[in-house]
C-alpha cells in the first residue's frame, strides 16, 4: 500500500507548468480523485487502483491544491513557508541539489506537480515522495534566504506560527527556526531565540521529523539582519527597561542612570533601531539570599545571559577576547607597545641581551613575552630624555643611545607604520636630531636572524637596523 | 480487604472524589492530573503544626482546610461550600509543599523524581536534556506560576504544557532547587560534555556531528568531569558549549561582539 500525496494540477493557467496544457487536460478528464490530503486511506485506495493503470495519481478539477501547499499544510510542517515556483522552475537555484536528491527528474516533477512524460520507468511512489520531500526542503532553506522567502517568514513570524522562547526572561520573544547543519540527515530543526541568542528544541513533538537541513544555518541570522527592528539590542539597561523613572541607587553605571532617564519615553531609539532586549538574568537564592559564587551549588552561567549597559561596554573586549584598556600585564597587542618605552629605560636592567630578544620576538609574536616585559619593567621605570624615548623600540637600554639615533631615522616612519599608537609622540623629532642614514637594510623581519649580535658593542649599529626592520 | 472497601466508599461520599481508588486526599490530589510535580508530604510532617506556622493566615477555612487534607473532614459539609473549601486545600497543601520540599525527607523524595525527569527536560539544546526542577519566583502565592530551573545553564524555562503552567509557583518555594543542589552536591551537573544521566534518545554522537558547521573552538567535551571541587566546576563553565550564530559560515559580528563580552566576564 503506498501512501499517495495527491497530485493534484492546478487547473489554472495562471500557474506555470513544463507541460503543455493540452497534456494537463487530458489527465484532468481521465482522473477523479478526492482534493483534499485528508483521507489519506482514501487516498491510498485511490491510488492503488490508479498506480497500475497510470503510474502517478493525478488531478482533479475540483481543487486546486498544489503539492507545495499540500506538503505545507501537512500537521509538523507550519514552520515551512510556500516556495514560490518560479524559483523552482530556475534550475539554477537548483545548483547542485541533483547531487543530493535521489530520483532527482521524479521528485521535481512531483513537487511542481508535473505528470511524467514516460509511464514505463515509474519508481516507487513513496520513495519519489520522500526525495521531493528532501528536495523540497533543499530549494526552501535556499528560498528562505531570498527577499520573498523573508518575506514570506517574516509574516508568519509576526503571526507567532513559530511559537516562543522557553526562557521565561526572555518573555515569550518570537522564535525563529533554525537548523543546525545545512547537510540533511543530521539533526532536526530547532528554534532560535533573538534575546538570548540560543536555540532550543520544539515544543510539541510534531516538529521531529522536520530536518534542520531545509532551514539551514544561515537564514534565522539573516532574517534579524534583515529586519533589525525585530531584533534585540546586545545591551540592556534595566532603568531604561522600565517605564517609570526610578534612579538606582547603585554608584555604576551613573552616566547611562541619566541618560536612561532622559531617553525612557523613546526606548526603541535607545537600542540603535533594534528592539529593547529582555535582559533579565536568573538569580539563585536560597531563603531569599543569593547563593554565593564562590559555593559550589553557585551561579557559574550567569555570563551566558548578561548584557552590557550601554553600546560601548561592548567595545572594552578586543577581537581576541581580552580587556582592552590596561588590566594587568597580560594585555598584550596594545598594552605591549605602551610597556616597551618602560623596559628601555631601565638602567638596572643590565641584560641588553633580553632586550635583544625581546625586540625580537617584537616583530614576531607578542604573547608569550608580553609577561617577561611587562612583569621586568614596570617597577624599574626612571625619567628619560624624549629623544631616548623615541628609541625603545631600536636601542636597549642608555649606554647606547647615542649610536642609534642617526641609523634608526630612516626607519623611523617604518617603525610607526609597525608599532602601536602609544608613544608617536616623540618620535616626531627624531629627523630633527639626526639625518636619515644612508644604510637601509632590509626591511625583513628575518634579517635579525642573520645579524645575531655576538656582543653588544660590536654588533650596535646593525642591531639597531636589524630592530626597526 | 473489605475493610478498606468500606473505607473507598467512605471517601467516596464524603470526600466527594472522581477518583475511586485514592484511599486520602493527598494521593487523590497527586494523581490528579496536571498535579505531576508535586511530591507526598509525609502525614506526621501535616500534623505537626509547628510546621504549619503562619499558613492559618494565609488560607481561609483553614481548619477544615485543614481537615480536608488530613482525612478528618466531617461530613456534614455544605455542598456550594465544599467548592471553595477544596480551593483552599490546594493552596493549603501547597503552602506545605512548599516547605516540606525543603526538608531533608521532602528533598530525597523530589531527588526521586528529579532523577527519573518528572519535571520534563531543559529545551535548550545545548544542555543535551538536562531534567528541570521546578522552581518559584516568589513565595507569595498567586503571583506567579511555576517555573523550571536547569541546572545546566542555571536559567529558568515555562513548563511545556499548560496545565503545569497553571500551577502556583509559591507551591514550590524560590529555593527549593538550589537547596536541593546544596544538600546533594554530586547532582550538580556539569556545564558541558555528555550528562550522566542518559537523555531520551540522544545518542553521544549528536554533540560529534551537530557540530558541523560550528568553529571547534569549544573544547573537546570527551572527558566526563567529576564535580569533586568548587574548582572544577568553575573551570568547566569554561568549557560550556555556546551556539555560534553563523550565516554563510561567518559569524555574525555582532552576536560574536556581544559572546566575546560576555566571556570575557565570565573570565575576569
Amino acid at each position: 500500500m503506498q501512501r499517495g500525496a495527491p497530485r493534484i494540477v492546478d487547473p489554472q493557467p495562471s500557474s506555470s507548468q513544463a507541460q503543455p496544457s493540452s497534456s494537463q487536460q487530458e489527465m484532468e478528464d481521465e482522473e477523479a480523485l478526492s482534493g483534499t490530503g485528508e483521507g489519506d486511506e482514501v487516498m491510498e485506495e485511490e491510488e492503488a487502483v490508479e498506480a497500475e493503470a497510470e503510474g502517478y495519481a493525478s488531478s482533479t478539477p475540483t481543487s486546486s491544491l498544489t503539492w507545495i501547499t499540500w506538503f505545507c499544510s501537512l500537521p509538523g510542517h507550519e514552520y515551512f513557508c510556500e516556495v514560490s515556483e518560479e524559483f523552482i522552475e530556475d534550475d539554477f537555484n537548483l545548483t547542485g541539489l541533483n547531487s543530493m536528491v535521489p530520483f532527482w527528474r521524479e521528485a521535481l516533477e512531483m513537487v511542481l506537480d508535473v505528470e511524467p512524460e514516460d509511464t514505463q520507468r515509474i519508481p516507487d511512489v513513496s520513495i519519489v515522495e520522500a526525495s521531493a520531500e528532501l528536495l523540497y526542503g533543499l530549494v526552501h532553506q535556499r528560498y528562505i534566504i531570498t527577499r520573498a522567502g523573508l518575506q514570506a517568514m517574516v509574516e508568519k513570524y509576526d503571526a507567532g506560527q513559530f511559537g516562543t522562547c522557553p526562557r521565561v526572561y526572555c518573555v515569550a520573544t518570537h522564535v525563529v527556526p533554525c537548523g543546525r547543519s545545512d547537510l540533511p540527515g543530521l539533526d532536526t530543526v530547532k528554534l532560535y531565540c533573538p534575546n538570548c541568542h540560543d536555540l532550543y528544541t520544539p515544543p510539541s513533538s510534531r516538529f521531529q521529523d522536520v530536518d534542520g537541513a531545509f532551514f539551514g544555518t544561515t537564514f534565522a541570522h539573516l532574517f534579524f539582519l534583515t529586519y533589525r527592528e525585530l531584533a534585540p539590542a546586545p545591551y540592556y539597561s534595566p532603568t531604561s527597561a522600565s517605564n517609570a523613572i526610578t534612579p538606582r541607587d547603585s554608584p555604576g553605571g551613573t552616566s547611562s542612570n541619566s541618560n536612561a532617564a532622559r531617553q525612557v519615553a523613546s526606548s526603541a531609539t535607545n537600542y540603535g533601531g533594534q528592539r529593547a532586549p529582555a535582559g533579565r538574568v536568573y538569580t539563585s537564592k536560597i531563603y531569599g539570599f543569593r547563593v554565593s559564587e564562590l559555593a559550589r551549588c553557585g551561579p557559574r552561567m550567569r555570563w551566558l545571559r548578561m548584557r552590557p549597559e550601554t553600546a560601548t561596554e561592548l567595545d572594552s573586549v578586543d577581537w581576541r577576547g581580552k580587556w582592552i584598556g590596561g588590566d594587568d600585564f597580560e594585555d598584550d597587542d596594545g598594552q605591549l607597545d605602551a610597556d616597551r618605552p618602560e623596559e628601555e629605560f631601565d638602567p638596572d636592567h643590565a641584560e641588553g641581551d633580553d632586550d635583544e630578544e625581546e625586540e625580537e620576538e617584537e616583530e614576531e609574536e607578542e604573547g608569550p613575552s608580553s609577561v617577561v616585559k611587562g612583569a621586568g619593567s614596570m617597577p624599574k621605570r626612571r625619567q628619560e630624555d624624549r629623544w631616548t624615548t623615541a628609541n625603545d623600540y631600536e636601542a636597549p637600554p642608555s649606554p647606547r643611545p647615542p649610536t642609534p639615533i642617526p641609523k634608526s631615522a630612516s626607519m623611523q616612519s617604518l617603525r610607526t607604520a609597525v608599532s602601536s599608537t602609544s608613544v608617536d609622540t616623540p618620535r616626531d623629532e627624531i629627523p630633527m636630531l639626526s639625518p636619515p642614514s644612508p644604510f637601509v637594510r632590509n626591511k625583513g623581519s628575518i634579517a635579525h636572524i642573520f645579524s645575531k649580535p655576538a656582543s653588544r658593542g660590536v654588533i650596535a649599529v646593525r642591531t639597531t637596523v636589524r630592530e626597526v626592520a | 480487604m473489605l475493610r478498606a472497601h468500606l473505607q473507598r466508599t467512605v471517601d467516596e461520599i464524603s470526600t466527594g472524589s472522581d477518583s475511586d481508588y485514592s484511599s486520602s486526599w493527598i494521593s487523590w490530589f497527586l494523581s490528579s492530573k496536571g498535579n505531576e510535580y508535586f511530591c507526598e508530604v509525609e502525614e506526621d510532617y501535616i500534623l505537626d503544626r509547628f510546621n504549619l506556622t503562619g499558613l492559618n493566615t494565609e488560607v481561609q477555612n483553614y481548619t477544615q482546610a485543614l481537615d480536608l487534607i488530613t482525612d478528618n473532614l466531617d461530613d456534614d459539609v455544605a455542598e456550594e461550600f465544599r467548592g471553595s473549601l477544596d480551593v483552599q486545600a490546594r493552596l493549603l497543601y501547597g503552602l506545605i509543599h512548599a516547605r516540606w520540599v525543603i526538608t531533608s525527607r521532602g528533598l530525597a523524595k523530589m531527588l526521586d523524581k528529579y532523577k527519573k525527569a518528572d519535571f520534563g527536560r531543559c529545551p535548550r539544546v545545548l544542555c543535551q536534556s538536562q531534567p528541570l526542577l521546578p522552581v518559584g519566583l516568589t513565595d507569595v502565592p498567586y503571583e506567579k506560576s511555576v517555573k523550571l530551573y536547569c541546572g545546566r545553564c542555571e536559567d529558568i524555562y515555562s513548563p511545556k504544557s499548560s496545565r503545569h503552567g497553571s500551577i502556583d509557583g509559591a507551591y514550590f518555594g524560590t529555593s527549593f532547587p538550589h537547596m536541593l543542589f546544596l544538600v546533594y552536591p554530586h547532582m550538580i551537573p556539569q556545564k558541558s560534555g555528555i550528562p550522566e544521566l542518559s537523555p531520551p534518545g540522544v545518542k553521544a554522537v549528536e554533540g560529534a556531528d551537530g557540530r558541523r558547521g560550528r568553529r571547534p573552538r569549544e573544547e573537546a567535551e570527551g572527558t566526563s568531569e567529576v564535580m569533586g571541587e568548587e574548582f572544577s566546576t568553575a573551570n568547566v563553565a569554561m568549557k560550556a558549549e555556546r551556539y555560534r550564530p553563523r550565516i554563510f559560515g561567518f559569524q555574525v559580528s555582532e552576536i560574536a561582539k556581544l559572546q566575546r563580552w560576555q566571556e570575557a566576564i565570565r573570565d575576569r
